[in-house]
Order: structure tokens, then C-alpha cells, then sequence
């Protein structure tokens, strides 16, 4: 019962939407909503029972049944906000506080000419760029109710594009903060557009400050155009009682080229989905994923790697490191059509388990419908090794200190792939605050 | 420096150690020597704090204290080391971090301030070059994809960075080609002085060679069933361990 007056409580929300934007914005745009809005109604909320949730009960969201967060941006100094983002003076920051834009802090590095990076809403505002061939043509909403809503409901997040043949130097960084005090959703939505030949690299961080429970559900759609490349990191550090569900959907184009890191530090109850669609020739995907968590921390990691022609590769680790009373899932899904002959695809997830009562689940899911392909996968579940654990102890350094490095050690194979240094140096700065026996010798690694 | 009374050590219901004692002086050089399975790395294991043991009886002291009751890290950090006689690769953990941070753990357990990076260098460079190890694996994750020779040789690196007071050193020379022998030994002689005590595991003759104990050990059966000095080993390596079993068997039938 509470799931359906949850539903409605949402379809009332629309309402609201549609009489807000209602003639003030394209009419695509009305019917993508009108459609995401459908979907969701027709899904409703998933429970348990459903194969793809049966690890993730998400009823603390539905039965909250959270209100749009308030229009007024609080809390937020440049100062607090400087703890979140990355050791560069000179790159481009969005901002955005509670859903919504915030151009005081914001930045705008030097760009090459052709450059967007800005807030979606005001790019669909001035309409000078058409976003109907991009947004919302990715992400499904079918069956998929969380991305139903993100897409009904948006009404702010970052626009990245990169035209043709520009190689962006500075890494771009997107941060949504949630600080308000009052439960609240938000429903931030980033779309990413590399065209052929660019490359770039794409932070987004998603950090609660406080200790109140909200709800971030999130979409990012990314499309690599024909040999393009594009480096995508995405990090949690939310709030200790806040929801997180998201999707990120890419779609590569010839010979492209996506590096995906999915880093989970922070939430109570974590839903990811990382979609890839191979969609040419040539086109290559690397999805990284790592998760650290403790106390009651819940991590669900659902990936789909869709490999629609020919000759592609993808690459997949997920890392899990859980502590406490935590749970950590993955499961990974593998799709090779029929034509997408010479598909290599490679999957891998390992999980440390730090204490006894924490939990991982790891479920990989091949559908291979052509013959001649090379997949494999792997997963492991296991503890730190005593005896290594035992070595260096032997060597003098302290019991929990060679927990932490030999825990650290374990991620350390992920944080060497992010290729953005400023990305790289912040998630071992991440990393080493949980961390904190592993930082004592870190000038010489 | 180290007495060891009456240890008995059982593990899985089993009794490995049947009453070991052993004294061991600042500056002395002992050879423990003795069949497979006899017990020489159950004691090293023992002394350096691995806690998958049970002691049954017996005690340990170092310098005046009970070792027994001291966790691995404090027995490092008061100057006992221990090569391992199979040495564990530790992926992503690279020997100067394990290093460093083991011997600034040491370090501040004294008293001391820590190295900083360029100290720290400057020593490793300087104790690799004692031990002739390439400065390339100073940054390799530790043991990773080295050698059975190198990481022997590595475990004595490690001794020559860490200077222990106390060193036990369990078959270091197993698997060692001769070159490689007198790289070692040329090491564990360097770091041999009047306040350093050393207790050295080996199967073979060949390594005393080079390194010449004050003392010999034979254990047998978790037992020493014999001490003497140099000439025991030579004995032993012309005559075998059965010539002690027999003789151990007489001594302790009569
Ligand atoms: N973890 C363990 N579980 C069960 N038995 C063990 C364990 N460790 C050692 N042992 C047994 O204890 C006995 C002594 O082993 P130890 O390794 O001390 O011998 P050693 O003298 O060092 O032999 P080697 O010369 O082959 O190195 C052996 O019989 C061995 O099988
Ligand atoms: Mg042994």
C-alpha cells in the first residue's frame, strides 16, 4: 500500500513540473518527460521480489517520499566546497547546491573555442545548442523507474560538450552538494557529449554535507563520438543518511574510447547502474569501479556492458572493500549480439571483507548470442592475508597500520588507473583519510 | 640478549618443540642446524611472534624482558628480526614503503625522530649497495615476481636497513647459487659486531663457510640434541644427522 501512495505522491510531484515548464521549454522536452513520467507510472517502485533488486531494498526511499529540494542554495562556502574539489587552479567547476546551479561557485577555466560547460538549464534556456538528438536518447526509462524519474523531473545539471578534434587539457569537474536541511531530492543530470577525434576528462563528485537523510537520484548520459576519448570519474562522498541511485549511460561511437571509474565512498544505501553501449567498430570501454565502506554501508553495482557490433573491447574491475556490518553487490551484466563477433570482454570482481560481518555478493551475468568471442570473468571474496599481514608486522610496523596499507594495496591497482593526475591525487587522498596507517610513507610511492 | 627455557610449542595437536633452551650473547653468531621438519622454523616463527602456536611451557626472554608476551611489531621495534625462510610477496606494497614505514615505527619506538625521505634514500641506497641489489627493486612491490635467490637476498637488504639488535635468519642460504652465497654472507658479516647477536637456520655446512658461528646447534625432533662449535657442523655434514639421531636416541635411552 505505502509503495503506491509513494507512486502518487510522485505523479502529484509532476503535476507541478509540467504546470512549471509547461510552454517554456521545447515540446521534445515536454514528451520525453510525459513519456519518463508514463514509464515510471507503469513500473512503480521496485521491490525485492524483482531478480535485479533483490539485494537492494529500496523502500527507506519510497516510503520517505522526499520533496523537491528548496529553491534556495544554503550552506555552501567556497571554502567548504575547496575540501571537495580537485588540486587545480586553472580547470572549469560546476557547482551545484540542492539540485540547482550555483555560478558563484562556479569556474570557467580558459577553453578551447566551441567548449560548453555549463548548467544544463541554462543551456536548454538559451537554446543554443539543440540537446533533443542527445538528451534522454540514451538512458532507458522502460523499466528502469528511478531513471524514469531523474528524467520526468530534471531541472538542472551540467552540460559538458566537446566539439570535433579539441583535446581539453584540464580535467572538468561537476559537484553536486546537498545541504539542506529538510529531506529532500534531488535529481541531477549531466549530459557529456565528446565529438569525433576530442578528448577530455570529466570529474563529477557528488558530496552531502551534514548528517541529514536525502536523496540524490542521478543521471548522466555520455556519448564518444568516433575516435574519441573520454575519461570519466565519478565519486560519492555523501551524506551518512543520504540515498544515492544513478545511472550512467554511455553510448560509444567508432573506435571510441571510454574510461570509467565509479569510486563509492559515502551514502548509506548506494545503487549504481553503469550502462555501455558498444554501438561501432573499434569502440573500447573500461569500467572501474571501487567501493569502500564500513559500518551499515549498502553498495549495489549493477553494470551492463552492451556489446552491439563487431570488434569491440571492454574491460571491467570492480573492487569491494567492506568493512563492519557492510554489503557490497555487483553484478555484471555482459551482452554480446549476434553480429558483435570478436567481442573481447573482460570482467573482474574482487572484494576484501574486513570484518566477519560483512557481506559481499557478486553475481556476473554472460549473454553471449555469437560464437566467436572471448569473454571471461572472475570473482573473488576473501580477507587480508594473515601472513602478509604477519611480515610486516615482523618488519615493526603497527597492527593496524599494516591492515591499512595491505587494505590500501588492494584498491591501490584502481587509483593507478585513473590517468587524470589531479583525479588520481584526490581519490588517494580519499582513500588514505579511511585509510590512515596507509599514509605514513606516501612520499615515496 | 636471549634465553630461551623449556619451550614447548604444539600447533594442530601436534608437538613441534619439545623443550628448547638456548642462551645467546650480544656479539655471538649461533647455527642452528637439523633434519626437515625438525622444528628450526617453528622456533624462528615463534620467537619473531607468529601467533598460529600454541606455547605449552617454557619462556622467553630478550633483553631482560619477556619476549612472549611482546606483539611481532614491538619485538621489530625493540631490534629482533627475522628472515623469513620462504619470504611472502606482497603485491602493491613496495619495499621502500614497507621499509620506511617500518623503520620509522622503530625509530619513534625509541625515541628517535623519523627519517625523512631524503635520509631514508640515502640509507637504502647505501645498505642495497651492501647487499648488492639493484636500486630498481627498492620500488618493486616486495618479493613480487623475484626470485627465490633474490628474495633471500632481499630479506637481508632488509636486515642491513632495519640493523637489528637480535637477527634470526631461517635458510637464507637455501637456494642460493655460490655467487650469491658470498653476497649474503659478506652482509650478514658486515652487520656482525659485538652488540649484534645473530642465529643463523641452515641446512648446510657450505654457508658457515663463509659466516664461521661461535656456536653450533643440532635439533632433532624439536629438541637440541647437541652443541659444539664450528667442527659440529663439519662432523655433521661428513656424517649425517642419523650419526646424531643414533647418538641422541643412546644418550637419552641411557
Ligand atoms: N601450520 C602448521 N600446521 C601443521 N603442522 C605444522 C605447521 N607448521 C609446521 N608444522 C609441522 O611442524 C613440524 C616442524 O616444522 P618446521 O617448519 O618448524 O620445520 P623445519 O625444521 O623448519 O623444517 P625445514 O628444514 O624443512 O624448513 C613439521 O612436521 C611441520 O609439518
Ligand atoms: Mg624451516
Amino acid at each position: 500500500m505505502k509503495t503506491m501512495d509513494s507512486k502518487t505522491h510522485y505523479l502529484q510531484q509532476f503535476k507541478d513540473v509540467e504546470a512549471r515548464t509547461r510552454g517554456a521549454e521545447g515540446s521534445w522536452l515536454s514528451k520525453l518527460r510525459r513519456r519518463a513520467i508514463e514509464d515510471f507510472s507503469e513500473a512503480g517502485f521496485p521491490t525485492t521480489r524483482l531478480e535485479a533488486w533483490k539485494y537492494t531494498n529500496v523502500e527507506p526511499i519510497v516510503a520517505s517520499r522526499f520533496k523537491p529540494a528548496a529553491e534556495t542554495a544554503n550552506g555552501l562556502s567556497p571554502e567548504r566546497l575547496s575540501a571537495f574539489t580537485l588540486g587545480t587552479g586553472s580547470g572549469s567547476l560546476l557547482t551545484f547546491v540542492n539540485g540547482r546551479f550555483s555560478k558563484k561557485l562556479s569556474r570557467l577555466g580558459p577553453l578551447p573555442a566551441g567548449v560548453r560547460v555549463e548548467s544544463l538549464a541554462a543551456a536548454l534556456g538559451n537554446g543554443s545548442l539543440d540537446l533533443e538528438p542527445h538528451l534522454g536518447r540514451h538512458v532507458e526509462t522502460s523499466g528502469h523507474p528511478f531513471a524514469a524519474l531523474n528524467t520526468a523531473f530534471m531541472d538542472d545539471g551540467a552540460l559538458v560538450f566537446i566539439p570535433a578534434g579539441v583535446d581539453l587539457q584540464e580535467p572538468i569537474q561537476i559537484v553536486f552538494a546537498t545541504t539542506q536541511a529538510e529531506p529532500a531530492v534531488t535529481y541531477p543530470r549531466v549530459l557529456i557529449v565528446g565529438e569525433k577525434n576530442s578528448r577530455a576528462s570529466i570529474v563529477e563528485s557528488y558530496v552531502g554535507l551534514g548528517d541529514q537523510a536525502y536523496f540524490t537520484n542521478a543521471v548522466t548520459e555520455i556519448v564518444v563520438q568516433d575516435n574519441a576519448t573520454l575519461e570519466h570519474c565519478r565519486m560519492l562522498e555523501e551524506g551518512s543518511r543520504s540515498y544515492h541511485i544513478s545511472t550512467v549511460q554511455s553510448h560509444l561511437s567508432r573506435d571510441s574510447n571510454l574510461v570509467s571509474h565509479n569510486y563509492a565512498f559515502g551514502g548509506s544505501l548506494i545503487r549504481n547502474h553503469v550502462n555501455s553501449v558498444l554501438d561501432a567498430e573499434g569502440a573500447e570501454s573500461t569500467l572501474f569501479g571501487l567501493y569502500v565502506i564500513a559500518d551499515r554501508q549498502h553498495v549495489d553495482n549493477h553494470t551492463r556492458i552492451d556489446h552491439a557490433k563487431p570488434h569491440c573491447s571492454s574491460r571491467e574491475i570492480y573492487t569491494g572493500i567492506l568493512d563492519d556490518q557492510s554489503r557490497g553487490i555487483f553484478n555484471g551484466r555482459v551482452i554480446v549480439r549476434p553480429d558483435a563477433q570478436k567481442t573481447d570482454a573482460k570482467q573482474t570482481n574482487r572484494n576484501l571483507l574486513l570484518s566477519k560481518e560483512a557481506l559481499a555478493d557478486t553475481n556476473p551475468e554472460l549473454e553471449i548470442y555469437a560464437d566467436d568471442v572471448k569473454c571471461t570473468h572472475g570473482a573473488t571474496i576473501g580477507q587480508l592475508d594473515e601472513e602478509a599481514l604477519f611480515y610486516l608486522r615482523a618488519r615493526g610496523i603497527s597492527q593496524k597500520a599494516a591492515r591499512d596499507i595491505l587494505t590500501y594495496a588492494f584498491a591501490g591497482e584502481l587509483v593507478d588507473e585513473v590517468k587524470t593526475e589531479p583525479a588520481r591525487k584526490y581519490v588517494e587522498k580519499l582513500l588514505r583519510a579511511r585509510l590512515p596507517g596507509a599514509s605514513e610513507t606516501t612520499v615515496l610511492l | 640478549m636471549l634465553e630461551i627455557k623449556n619451550l614447548r610449542v604444539r600447533i594442530a595437536g601436534k608437538e613441534i618443540l619439545r623443550g628448547i633452551n638456548l642462551k645467546v650473547k650480544a656479539g655471538e653468531l649461533h647455527a642452528i642446524m637439523g633434519p626437515n621438519g625438525s622444528g628450526k622454523s617453528t622456533l624462528a616463527l615463534i620467537l619473531a611472534g607468529h601467533d598460529s602456536y600454541e606455547i605449552t611451557a617454557g619462556e622467553v626472554h630478550y633483553q631482560g624482558k619477556n619476549l612472549l608476551e611482546m606483539a611481532p611489531e614491538e619485538r621489530a621495534c625493540e631490534g629482533l628480526f627475522m628472515a623469513f625462510q620462504y619470504p611472502i610477496e606482497i603485491p602493491g606494497v613496495t619495499n621502500l614503503y614497507m621499509l620506511k614505514a617500518g623503520l620509522n615505527a622503530a625509530r619513534k619506538h625509541r625515541g628517535q625522530e623519523e627519517l625523512d625521505a631524503m635520509d631514508f634514500l640515502k640509507l637504502v641506497k647505501e645498505r642495497a649497495k651492501l647487499v648488492e641489489i639493484d636500486e630498481s627493486f627498492l620500488n618493486r612491490s616486495v618479493n613480487e615476481g623475484f626470485s627465490g635467490g633474490e628474495k633471500k637476498r632481499n630479506e637481508i637488504f632488509q636486515m642491513a636497513v632495519l640493523e637489528p639488535k637480535l637477527a634470526v635468519l631461517d635458510e637464507t642460504d637455501s637456494g642460493l647459487d655460490i655467487d650469491a652465497l658470498k653476497i649474503v654472507a659478506k652482509g650478514v658479516n658486515a652487520l656482525r659486531n659485538k652488540d649484534r647477536a645473530i642465529i643463523i637456520i641452515t641446512h648446510y655446512q657450505r654457508l658457515l663457510n663463509y659466516i664461521v658461528p661461535d656456536y653450533v646447534h643440532v635439533l632433532v625432533d624439536g629438541r637440541i640434541v647437541r652443541s659444539g662449535d664450528k667442527d659440529l657442523a663439519v662432523e655433521l655434514e661428513a656424517k649425517g644427522y642419523n650419526w646424531i639421531e643414533s647418538g641422541a636416541a643412546a644418550a637419552s635411552g641411557s
